[in-house]
């Protein structure tokens, strides 16, 4: 897998197929890209565990918070890893003692871990790195453009509306790769 | 398998434009309207916040400037962009979130005289101080730049005198001095010249000129590059600091690379007001949809007008920088390959009276002040575009007394060029 440059269909493969998502080290502050991102995939559909030990015991937009994933009662489809890359090891150590074991390990925008990637890899997981999937969910419905965002696809086939809610679209669209823009390599990522 | 990466031709035409997915219109529809219903509370506290995308009003977005945002995005290489009224507007949407008072922008000298009025007067209004940099010679942006500096503006190709600027070399100071390289594309278009691809972090258009292409609509438009670490230096505050009008939000931190696309749109487009009508956006992405067809013409009906004019008695000289001899013709085989764009300049050796004598004898050229119609369009700088400068910044913006500049449309060449025969014999 080349984790500098992501086919759209793998990246959609997996936004299409994991239900359950659980993001470790969401915050509950309203203001933080994690909490964002946390409601943005709630509100599309996606069953959302919050995971963050300091926060443990509350809920977050109605979704109880576990401390740690050995924790979660549920099996987890995809781990959305909101912390630091120094952390990721573990955190797939932590995946992989899973029963079932998720699918999919997700390393946030600015989050990238080559070792805990090969690990996970090794195991049969499928690794995104330095994406966020909600900037990817509105990449590859067409929301994101509604920002004047470049979402690098094309299609002369219609979105699709997700749900009976206004401004929202499904992820089922049919698309070429659209953009000839490598900015997304180019950048300087935020200091993490 | 690798995704394919669809064409220039093709970009033109389809990025941001999908059929509507209620209605199944193949065009763009025109969303003619201020304002957007919510679901419900939460939906309108989200848009709000920022915390999901979608349509509020529409000095904010708008769903047909957002297909026209997403075109010129894709065009330039950039990972977002943002509609706005004008070029002027989108100037001071980009320096509003870049700029405070006592700031400085380094900018060269060799400008359209628009831009040269807005920096020297009503960006002094802002605090915010231009030191001008002479764009043919690259070591006097590096002097320019001091510790206050937080911007370098070039144009690719310079209004009105067919200047190449050396992005590239411009670009590497930019970098040095930890400042983004703004650089206006309208002369060149995405189509001859992509400046992302030479260092440029932002750029900016009007689009009232080639993009739109036909002269029935104002508009501008900025390009993220996706480029420029907003945070490392910590100057920028629009992007690197919690913003207060949004709960304390840090829109680098939130957006990534396509922060600054989103600062101009939240912080500058919604507190500033200089929204396009989203019947322009159409009218212009229309315009836009021919654009490597029209741009081609023009630059071949340029090149054969330039080198007619060569030849001619009347003419001093010619700045064209498409001609083999022109002193920017080696930048241009780098920068604009396909050609030198359909604005340029000429000298008249009788002067400032041969020049107003030339512009009133025309029948097919239009004497007014734009650029980049399908129309063969004709102007005297001095006695126009540039006559609030003073004789030395006009010699200096290459529009001198001398000066008639030309924007070359997309007529018959042989019909273009009967006509400055007879404008000049008359």
């Amino acid at each position: 897998m080349d984790h500098d440059n992501y086919d759209d269909g793998y990246i959609r493969g997996i936004l299409n197929t994991v239900k359950t998502i659980a993001m470790v080290g969401v915050s509950a502050n309203t203001s933080r890209p994690s909490y964002f991102a946390f409601k943005y995939l709630l509100e599309r559909g996606y069953r959302m565990i919050p995971v963050n030990p300091v926060i443990v015991g509350q809920e977050l937009l109605g979704r109880k918070v576990y401390a740690k994933l050995t924790d979660v009662p549920e099996p987890i489809d995809m781990v959305d890893i909101f912390r630091a890359p120094r952390y990721a090891v573990e955190i797939v150590e932590e995946a992989l003692a899973l029963t079932p074991r998720p699918q999919v390990i997700w390393m946030q925008l600015g989050i990238r871990n080559d070792e805990a990637a090969k690990f996970a890899e090794a195991n049969g997981l499928k690794v995104v790195m330095n994406r966020c999937p909600k900037i990817e969910y509105g990449r590859l419905s067409s929301e994101i453009a509604w920002m004047g965002v470049n979402t690098r696809t094309l299609s002369a086939k219609k979105a699709q509306l997700f749900g009976r809610g206004i401004q929202r679209m499904a992820l089922n669209r049919v698309t070429l790769a659209g953009g000839a823009t490598d900015a997304a390599v180019r950048a300087e990522k935020p200091g993490r | 398998m690798t995704d394919r990466i669809p064409g220039f031709a093709t970009l033109a035409i389809h990025a941001g434009a999908q059929p509507d997915p209620t209605t199944g219109a193949r065009a763009t529809p025109i969303y003619q309207t201020t304002s957007f219903v919510f679901e419900d509370v939460d939906h309108a506290a989200s848009l709000f916040g920022l915390q999901t995308f979608g349509n509020i009003y529409t000095r904010i977005g708008n769903p047909t400037n957002a297909v026209l945002e997403e075109r010129v995005a894709a065009l330039e290489g950039g990972t977002a962009g943002l509609a706005v009224a004008s070029g002027h507007a989108a100037q001071i949407v980009v320096m509003h979130c870049l700029m405070r008072p006592g700031d400085e922008l380094v900018a060269a000298k060799k400008l359209y005289g628009g831009s040269i009025n807005q920096f020297n007067h009503a960006f002094k209004n802002f605090g915010w101080n231009v030191v001008w940099a002479e764009p043919d010679d690259i070591g006097t942006f590096e002097r320019a730049v001091s510790p206050k500096t937080k911007a370098i503006f070039i144009e690719s190709i310079a209004n009105p005198g067919g200047v190449i600027t050396d992005i590239e070399a411009v670009g590497r100071i930019a970098k040095s001095a930890g400042v983004p390289l703004i650089v206006d594309n309208t002369l060149a278009t995405p189509y001859l010249c992509k400046p992302i691809d030479y260092g440029a972090d932002v750029v900016v258009h009007s689009l009232t000129k080639f993009l739109g292409g036909h002269g029935n609509s104002i508009g501008g438009l900025i390009v993220d590059g996706g480029t420029f670490n907003w945070s490392r230096e910590k100057r920028y505050p629009m992007l690197c600091e919690p913003r207060p009008e949004y709960h304390g939000i840090v829109l680098h931190e939130t957006f990534g690379n396509f922060a600054f696309a989103i600062a101009c749109r939240v912080l500058a487009l919604r507190d500033l007001g200089p929204a396009l009508s989203p019947f322009n956006a159409f009218l212009i992405l229309t315009g836009i949809e021919t654009l490597p067809l029209r741009m081609q013409r023009h630059c071949d009906n340029a090149l054969a007008v330039a080198q007619w004019l060569v030849d001619r008695r009347e003419v001093a000289w010619v700045s064209y920088p498409g001609l083999a001899g022109d002193r920017y013709h080696n930048l241009a085989k780098k920068y604009v390959p396909q050609g030198a764009g359909s604005v340029f300049t000429f000298g008249l050796k009788g002067g400032y009276d041969a020049g107003v004598k030339l512009v009133s004898n025309v029948k097919l050229f239009s004497h007014l002040a734009n650029i980049g119609d399908t129309r063969s369009l004709i102007i005297h700088p001095a006695s126009t575009t540039h006559r609030q400068l003073t004789d030395a910044q006009k010699i200096q913006a290459g529009a001198g007394p001398d000066v008639v500049r030309l924007s070359i449309g997309l007529e018959d060449k042989e019909d273009i060029i009967a006509d400055l025969e007879q404008g000049l014999a008359a």
